[in-house]
């Protein structure tokens, strides 16, 4: 599957550039084949299972967490800005335009990658220089088919559930700060939450989590089998993961915000 | 040997792998036949393991060509492989028995997942009391690979290995990490496999000493025990004809297959890298 390209480069500089185009194209088949395999048989639903629970449903205490010290801390620093023009009454709506859209979305993907791309990286690197992927193979199984695309399927069906509690919490946290620093009336604050919402702030809201599963599975699951060199290599494999989907969910970050916001429907 | 009419089970044609430009393969053929054993012989890094992932290809060839049961499987799709794979047992060098399993799903796990194998349901666990059996580890279906010392894992492993009775077994390093006494055991369940089941065996491994073991004894069924081969009234009361089993030796050398020959020959040559891994017989 690796190493299969064949490029000598005249120079030091295309020996350079050789090795991130290598890595992009091995994370395009990558994700290709596991793309692939969502709809070929042998399906491994106990394992997707198995991911969605370690993957969604362990993730909750810190999804919980982050939604409401965002929320709350948007409040409280909003305010701030509202007072300047005598609206601090309006604090629900930047709460909520800023969660649904930005926050709940950027801040839980970078949590999961923070949690879940390392945790995928360092599990299957694990397995790769134990030569379990290697046995895998031996026995039948298509690594990618048995490992990949269960995690890929669970984080693209939990990223978008949790981005939506967590989006919830969060109002909760700035309802809170709202009504017990602020002195908002609760009544307020909840209808101001409501009307800011477009259906665009819902849509963006959610296709971006739905993007982010596929960065913070596949970039782990990259690093994960690509791991060598024992236990130092798994070490590798675990930070690089985790710092890649974070750049990566940023990037994409903009650019999704940027299409939404080009449409004209602000 | 009257072997050279039939299909060889493994052949090799000039079969070279390379590492990012490091070869880890140079130009190897060789070819083993139907019963026959391999003791496979070299220093850290000569590219025996490369070797027996290239029969079983996981590791592709650069050039040259593997066939496996008359097959070519260098050129193979992965799902096309696993037919193949599915009549090859392999036992990886640190056991690979999965974490995440227990020994009976780690057993069963071939079985179960092998698509050309069609075990029905109700059989897979008799067969995998069964292969756990053969190794001397009844009771421990229950028990993770961390529970279990570095022997019985790799005896679980072995028995990961057997459990669907491949006629081609490969061995990595089966004594690698194991105390003598307990690398003999690991050893003689070798050996007992290749003579009750007739399979053809590759095994790597560094000590002299296993190779002498799988090349001079037989498993002898009515003490369970192993037993010089070549001594008449020996393989009369055991019911055998009495004749040696053919094993070759091969040593690589940097990717390079440097030496295939017997053990006599391999203990007169006089080359210095060859002799240096013969050691005098007990």
């Amino acid at each position: 599957m690796y190493g299969s390209i064949e490029f000598r480069g005249p120079s030091g500089l295309l020996d350079f550039l050789k090795e991130p185009f290598i890595a992009i194209q091995e994370f395009y088949l990558l994700t290709g084949r596991a793309l692939r395999n969502v709809a070929a048989r042998p399906h491994y639903g106990d394992d997707i299972i198995a991911q969605m629970d370690l993957i969604g449903v362990g993730s909750l205490p810190i999804v919980i967490l982050t939604g409401l010290f965002a929320g709350a801390v948007m409040a409280l620093q909003m305010s701030r800005a509202l007072a300047q023009y005598g609206q601090v009454d309006q604090t629900g709506t930047l709460v909520s335009i800023s969660l649904v859209r930005e926050l709940g979305p950027v801040l839980t993907a970078l949590m999961m990658a923070g949690r879940n791309s390392s945790g995928i990286a360092s599990e299957l690197g694990s397995m790769k220089v134990t030569e379990q992927i290697d046995a895998m193979r031996a026995l039948g199984t298509d690594p990618i088919q048995k490992l990949v695309t269960p995690r890929m399927v669970a984080t693209a069906v939990m990223l978008p559930l949790l981005t939506i509690l967590a989006d919830f919490i969060g109002m909760f946290g700035g309802w809170f700060v709202s009504r017990f620093f602020l002195d908002l009336p609760s009544q307020q604050y909840w209808s101001t939450v409501w009307r800011a919402l477009e259906w665009n702030d819902i849509t963006q809201g959610l296709l971006k989590p739905f993007v982010f599963a596929f960065i913070i599975s596949l970039v782990g699951c990259y690093y994960g089998l690509r791991a060598s060199g024992g236990t130092q290599g798994v070490g590798r494999a675990t930070t690089q993961s985790m710092v890649a989907a974070s750049v990566l969910i940023l990037i994409l970050d903009f650019f999704l915000g940027k299409i939404f916001v080009s449409q004209g429907v602000t | 040997m009257a072997a050279d009419t039939q299909t060889p089970v493994l052949r090799f044609d000039r079969v070279s792998v390379a590492f990012d430009e490091v070869p880890a393969l140079a130009d190897v053929s060789f070819q083993a036949y139907e019963g026959e054993s391999r003791v496979i012989m070299g220093a850290t890094g000569s590219g025996k393991t490369v070797l027996l992932k290239t029969a079983l290809g996981l590791q592709r060839p650069d050039s040259g060509t593997v066939y496996v049961f008359g097959k070519d499987i260098s050129r193979m799709r992965e799902r096309e492989l696993f037919d193949i794979r599915s009549k090859i047992g392999m036992l990886f060098q640190e056991s690979a028995l999965f974490d995440s399993l227990n020994i009976e799903e780690n057993v069963s796990y071939p079985l179960l997942n092998q698509s050309s194998i069609h075990c029905p349901p109700e059989e897979v666990l008799p067969r995998v009391e069964e292969a756990l059996k053969f190794v001397e580890l009844e009771g421990t279906l229950e028990k993770f690979p961390s529970e279990l010392s570095g022997g019985m894992r790799r005896r679980a492993a072995i028995a990961r290995a057997v459990v669907t009775n491949p006629p081609l077994l490969l061995y990595d390093s089966p004594t690698a990490g194991l105390d003598p006494i307990t690398a003999n055991t690991i050893i003689a369940l070798i050996v007992k496999e290749r003579d009750l089941n007739k399979t053809t065996t590759l095994i790597v491994t560094y000590r002299y000493q296993d190779g002498n073991l799988v090349a001079n004894f037989r498993y002898n069924p009515e003490n369970g025990g192993l037993e010089r081969a070549g001594d008449p009234a020996a393989g009369q009361a055991a019911g055998k004809g009495g004749a040696s089993p053919s094993t070759l030796f091969m040593v690589l050398h940097e990717g390079r297959l440097v030496f295939e020959g017997p053990q006599t020959e391999l203990e007169a040559s006089q080359d210095p890298y060859i002799s240096k891994f013969v050691k005098h017989r007990e």
